[in-house]
């Protein structure tokens, strides 16, 4: 117990939550997006792994991380769109489009990465590069603050921001506010004039763009190679702390902090001979559990209403 | 006609894919500044006309003018910016934003990247105040009540500067009180010269609030008047009466023994209202009761309540004695009880299923049908062979699509298999809305065979022809009570049913009581 | 018209075949060099020798028994994806049943086979009734089941049944008397072919020819007509699953005790997702599914062979797969000219239907 808390209570650990975090933080809210439209995105694994690979490819032949990022956001877009285009114009259901998707991006990748890498397995062979670190002057001299906050690659603290950027968009915006909308009551929407399937492709698209960052960062920040699968299921994670999250800008931050936070702390743990594979199960299933929680208070809350307007219902006197 | 109608709507004629004509050449104009009353039965192709006034629907013909000039309403986009503005009956409003939000949905101001919101509460604030409609422009949707939100259906489209405002059926959902304010709320609109196309079946409320009445009958116009010059029953008379006359022949009713009883039953609908107010009533064997009515009075729940698909909120059912209020619906028809739902393509039918495989619904767990592993294809392909012969279903084969197949053919799949079990109680829920006269004729026909054979029916029907013809004996709801109880139907005229239907007249409770015989 | 529409879903799955090979032929000319050799390998490679031809065989076992999972599920119009994890759990347990337990001859695999389907109905069962009782989406709780599974999994044979003498991570060599036999000489073509037969034949009998199939599609197809008519739906709806997830982790459990000497999987294999291509491509339908599962098994031994003959990857598939699930799904992929043709049926068999006006909706 002792060593367990020695683990959570350093710097390092903090400092390794955040890392963590990043890639899914990127999913979550790419994933809201379209959820909020009323669509259900899950090809981000998929999404994410193209444009992980993207990134490394671009940034070798352009010897530019930033144009690394910049194609790999251009990817995404496009990757979402297609998606769009597959649920929205020929009318397949989007989840089938979406594990289509995502088989075709697990396999592709890995052809095209021994087409060029020469590899199926890592991309090590090609000099990609990685997106700059940040220390944050001034926070960065402050004790625990400072090592936990400073030093994280500029990806991170982009997707911090985007929860900000995410919040204002979604709720203070016009096209937000038709996100909203279109998800809620497309009757509504199209009784007002705004287009339903074009407001969702939109939403596709810009899912699929929020999405190639968490790929970017895989491959350039969070390590410094692409390698077959590398996602690792980060973007099916992402789905369930968006559910979690209660479909909120702030609230998927939260639990994607606790997915981060479980994660971490199975790095962590393993170097006190808790079983590996039995401490990597954890995030899992907190998120199971996170997820059910959540929609089992939600059951509850519309019970209760229900039972309110059964007590009305008593004939009048 | 003199020309000085704002609003003309000339020789609109549409015809719907099935073959319905809902408007035949109709006629309809409006001045300006008036409130405009359109009335007919469920049916009568107001809807329809108004649907295509809003660019929601397509006429084959016709043209619409606004102040001489001809104007396309493709879509309701172009029919907003026309100046014509319509309250649906389900609100068109998103829940969780804001009064303010949905008033501003779609033409947002804007200040930079953001949503101007300050201006949008002030202009609500504005339109709210002038037009004497509160609100509270924070409030989010979700926790309003039906009349306020009906306030923000309103604002909307007059904050979309809309002249011309068209209320479908806008005191169905409200209270009495609410009704009051939406009146002097409407007037005060009339007074600051916006006109109003009010759709309705309370002909009290006609006379109350509008200046002119247009009766629509059977997608017809029937006539225009001064709503001064004319009496409720006077448009009762042209709204409600039978063009085409179904002859159904039948002998008097012998009942026998109670099958199924209603005690004070409430029951709720989707807004969690009381839709149902307490009705009791009795179905003996061998008889069809016929439940009249507008739609949107409550039959719907009650049918809902009986059948087992929804929550009995309060009161007691029986079949053949047997209390169904904790009854799952297998069990309820296991009482020998079936259902002819009102909407067939949602309860009625698997559209990708086949025929055969649609009448199997009820009966896969008979052993007529299904051993004790697989089941029996052989009977299965009897029964339905049989049942398309028997209903004179049109189709290539009992293995074709339901999908495929017309309405009216559709309505006989769900019929002939709901018959086929040799029912003790029938609830036949609007059974020949919407389809062919071959079809409707045949159906009709069976329920009076089947009361003969000694079937308690239970029969709502919107359609009056369809009530007169084959009830024995007929009630009649009105706004989730039953406010008349005919005996003998074949002694009512439609005249005066049309007078309980709009709430024009209403029975002495022991009157009513009439129609339990046994307590 | 039935048979028309059939004719025309039929057309539409050989166009998404033939649009999706065609990409894949113009990208392997493309990207080879040897582009003959590829092509040659590619399509007529798993027919060149017995052996290539029981790889083919082989291969479709396990997609067989993910394939019948997935249809019964989303027959039932539940999109449970955790096949996969009941796949891989139903391969764990199955092997701690051939390591440890002393069973004769026959009924060893039997046991072990069924104990594994249990596993893997509880694993993909947990979804279902998290979602009947709290409504937690079954998608994604089920896609978080993979993993655990798949963690969990990997934790059980690592600490229970390593085998500390093998040099890799692998579990204990199976008893002998819990291997599946082999059936065709010079290939590797086990038992488990027969058993997937069986079960392909069952699985039809019971989604077309028994109540509680009928329930399912029923439930599947208008869930509000399943319950008007008196079935209990929640009940349906977990039980299709639970089946499915039996049906998945028994295939695990097969392929285990045909193929492998020792537990050694340290990846999902993956046949959970190749189970919702084939059951796509076989609509659903237990009648269709070996067709469905020896196509994409033919696709990918002839892309193994290519891969190792010439010098195109095997991962060529996956754009082959990619294309050919999303054209065969969607329904607006050739909607015009399937209007044109309904609509000419339509009007030629319509009767005429009144003139009663009746308002629609209104």
């Amino acid at each position: 117990m002792k060593d367990f808390l020695q683990i959570i209570f350093t710097t390092q650990f903090g400092y390794s939550v955040l890392r963590v975090t990043t890639p899914i933080l990127f999913a979550a809210l790419a994933a809201l997006v379209s959820d909020r439209a009323g669509v259900i995105n899950i090809a981000l694994e998929g999404i994410m792994l193209i444009t992980a690979l993207t990134g490394v490819l671009f940034s070798t032949w352009f010897h530019s991380a930033w144009l690394g990022l910049l194609m790999a956001v251009i990817m995404g877009t496009l990757t979402g769109m297609l998606l769009g285009y597959f649920h929205l114009k020929l009318k397949t259901n989007v989840i089938l489009a979406a594990v289509a998707l995502n088989l075709l991006a697990s396999g592709g990748t890995i052809f095209v990465l021994y087409l060029i890498a020469g590899d199926k397995g890592i991309s090590s062979s090609l000099a990609s590069l990685t997106l700059p670190k940040i220390t944050i002057p001034l926070l960065d001299k402050i004790p625990v603050l400072g090592p936990i906050l400073s030093g994280h690659n500029v990806l991170t603290y982009f997707a911090l921001l985007s929860v900000f950027l995410m919040h204002y968009f979604i709720y203070k915006t016009p096209m937000g506010m038709r996100i909203r909308a279109v998800g809620e009551n497309p009757e509504a929407a199209d009784s007002v004039g705004i287009g339903v399937k074009k407001t969702q492709f939109i939403a596709l698209a810009m899912s699929g763009m929020i999405a190639s960052f968490g790929g970017a960062y895989m491959s350039m920040g969070y390590v410094s190679w692409f390698s077959r699968d590398m996602t690792a299921g980060r973007g099916f994670i992402a789905l369930a702390a968006e559910a979690m999250g209660g479909a909120t800008p702030i609230g998927s931050f939260l639990a994607s902090l606790l997915f981060g936070f479980f994660d971490a702390l199975s790095n962590s743990l393993q170097l006190l001979r808790v079983p590996a594979e039995f401490v990597q199960m954890i995030p899992y299933v907190a998120t199971v559990v996170g997820l059910v929680l959540y929609t089992a208070a939600k059951r509850n809350q519309y019970q209760r209403m229900l039972i309110k307007i059964g007590r009305q219902l008593e004939p009048e006197k | 006609m003199p020309d000085d109608a704002m609003l003309r709507m000339e020789k609109i004629t549409k015809v719907y894919p099935n073959g319905i004509v809902a408007n035949n050449e109709v006629d309809f104009s409006i001045r300006k500044g008036e409130i405009h009353a359109l009335v007919g039965e469920n049916g009568a192709g107001k809807s329809t006309l108004m649907r295509i006034l809003f660019g929601l629907e397509e006429s084959q013909k016709g043209r619409i003018l606004l102040n001489g000039t001809e104007i396309k309403n493709e879509s309701p986009h172009i029919a907003i910016a026309n100046g014509i503005g319509m309250v649906h009956q389900h609100f068109m409003l998103v829940p969780s934003l804001t009064v303010a939000e949905n008033m501003i949905l779609g033409v947002e101001p804007k200040k930079g990247l953001r949503i101007d919101l300050q201006k949008a509460i002030k202009d609500t604030r504005a339109l709210a105040e002038k037009y004497n409609l509160a609100v509270d422009p924070l409030a989010k949707v979700q926790f309003l009540s039906v009349g306020i939100k009906q306030k923000v259906e309103i604002l909307k489209a007059l904050y979309r500067g809309a002249e011309i405002l068209i209320l479908d059926e806008p005191t169905a959902v409200l209270t009495p009180q609410e009704t009051k304010e939406l009146f002097s709320e409407l007037k005060l609109l009339k007074k600051q010269g916006n006109t109003i196309i009010f759709i309705s079946h309370k002909l009290h409320e006609v006379k109350e609030l509008c200046d002119r009445v247009t009766i629509m009958r059977n997608g017809r116009i029937k006539g225009t008047f001064n709503t001064a010059d004319v009496t409720p029953t006077d448009i009762s008379r042209l709204m409600v009466g039978r063009d085409v006359i179904l002859e159904v022949e039948k002998d008097a009713a012998k009942p026998k023994e109670i099958v199924l009883s209603v005690t004070n039953l409430v029951m709720a609908n989707d807004l969690g209202q009381r839709a149902v107010k307490g009705v009791s009533f009795q179905v003996r064997k061998g008889e069809i009761l016929g439940i009249a009515g507008v739609e949107g009075n409550g039959q719907r729940e009650l049918v809902k309540g009986v059948t087992g698909l929804e929550r009995i909120a309060h009161g007691e059912v029986t079949i053949l004695g047997e209390s169904i209020n904790r009854k799952a619906i297998k069990e309820i028809r296991n009482l020998g009880t079936c259902h002819i739902p009102e909407d067939r393509m949602t309860y009625g039918v698997a559209k990708e299923m086949t025929i055969e495989q649609n009448v199997l619904a009820d009966k896969y767990d008979s052993q007529d049908y299904t051993g004790r592993i697989l089941t029996k294809p052989r009977a299965i392909r009897d029964l339905s062979q049989k049942l398309v012969e028997e209903y004179q279903i049109k189709c290539s084969s009992p293995l074709q699509e339901v999908g495929m197949l017309s309405g009216g053919n559709i309505q006989k799949v769900v019929v002939a298999r709901e018959f086929s079990t040799n029912p003790q109680l029938i609830i036949a829920d609007q059974p020949t809305r919407g389809i062919d006269v071959g079809s409707t004729e045949f159906i009709r026909n069976r329920l009076v065979e089947l009361r003969d054979e000694d079937s308690a029916v239970m029969l709502v029907s919107a359609d009056l022809n369809e009530v007169l013809e084959l009830s024995d004996s007929l009630i009649v709801m009105y706004e989730g009570e039953i406010t008349a109880f005919f005996e003998d139907a074949s002694k009512v005229s439609e005249e005066e049913l049309g007078l309980y239907m709009l709430g024009i007249k209403h029975q002495t409770p022991e009157e009513i009581g009439g129609i339990v015989y046994e307590k | 018209m039935k048979n028309r529409k059939l004719a025309f879903e039929s057309l539409r799955s050989v166009l998404a075949i033939a649009i999706s090979l065609a990409i894949a032929l113009v990208t392997i000319l493309l990207v080879s060099d040897m582009p003959g050799t590829a092509l040659k390998a590619f399509l007529f490679g798993p027919l060149d020798s017995m052996r290539h031809f029981g790889n083919v065989l082989e291969m479709m076992i396990p997609l067989i028994f993910t394939g019948l999972a997935v249809s019964i599920m989303f027959s039932a119009a539940q999109f449970n994806l955790g096949a996969e994890g009941a796949f891989f759990m139903g391969a764990v347990v199955s092997s701690f049943v051939a390591v440890q337990w002393t069973l004769p001859v026959v009924i060893h695999p039997i046991v072990s086979i069924l104990i594994g389907g249990l596993t893997g109905a509880v694993f993909c069962g947990i979804p279902a009734l998290l979602k009947v009782k709290w409504g937690a989406s079954e998608l994604v709780s089920s896609l978080m089941f993979n993993y655990i599974a798949f963690f969990f999994g990997l934790y059980l044979i690592n600490y229970f049944l390593r085998d500390p003498n093998a040099g890799a991570m692998v579990s204990f060599k199976l008893l002998a008397s819990a291997k599946l036999p082999y059936i065709i000489p010079k290939t590797r073509v086990h038992f488990g072919i027969i058993i997937a037969a069986l079960t392909i034949v069952v699985m039809y009998f019971f989604v077309y020819r028994t109540r509680w199939g009928y329930k399912t599609l029923l439930t599947g197809l208008n869930s509000q007509f399943a319950k008007y008519a008196g079935i209990k739906t929640a009940v349906v709806v977990i039980s299709a699953q639970v089946i499915g997830g039996f049906i998945a982790g028994a295939g695990g459990s097969i392929e285990l005790l045909g193929l492998y000497r020792r537990f050694s999987w340290q990846q999902l294999p993956g046949y959970g997702w190749s189970g919702v291509i084939v059951a796509i491509l076989a609509r659903r339908n237990p009648a269709y599914v070996p067709l469905a599962a020896f196509f994409l098994a033919y696709l990918r031994i002839g892309a193994d062979l290519m891969s190792r003959q010439s010098d195109v990857q095997n991962e060529i598939v996956a754009i082959i797969q990619g294309v050919m699930i999303v054209l065969i799904a969607a329904a607006g992929f050739l909607e015009k000219a399937q209007y044109r043709m309904v609509f000419r049926d339509a009007t030629r068999d319509l009767t005429n239907v009144g003139n009663t006006a009746r308002e629609v909706g209104g």
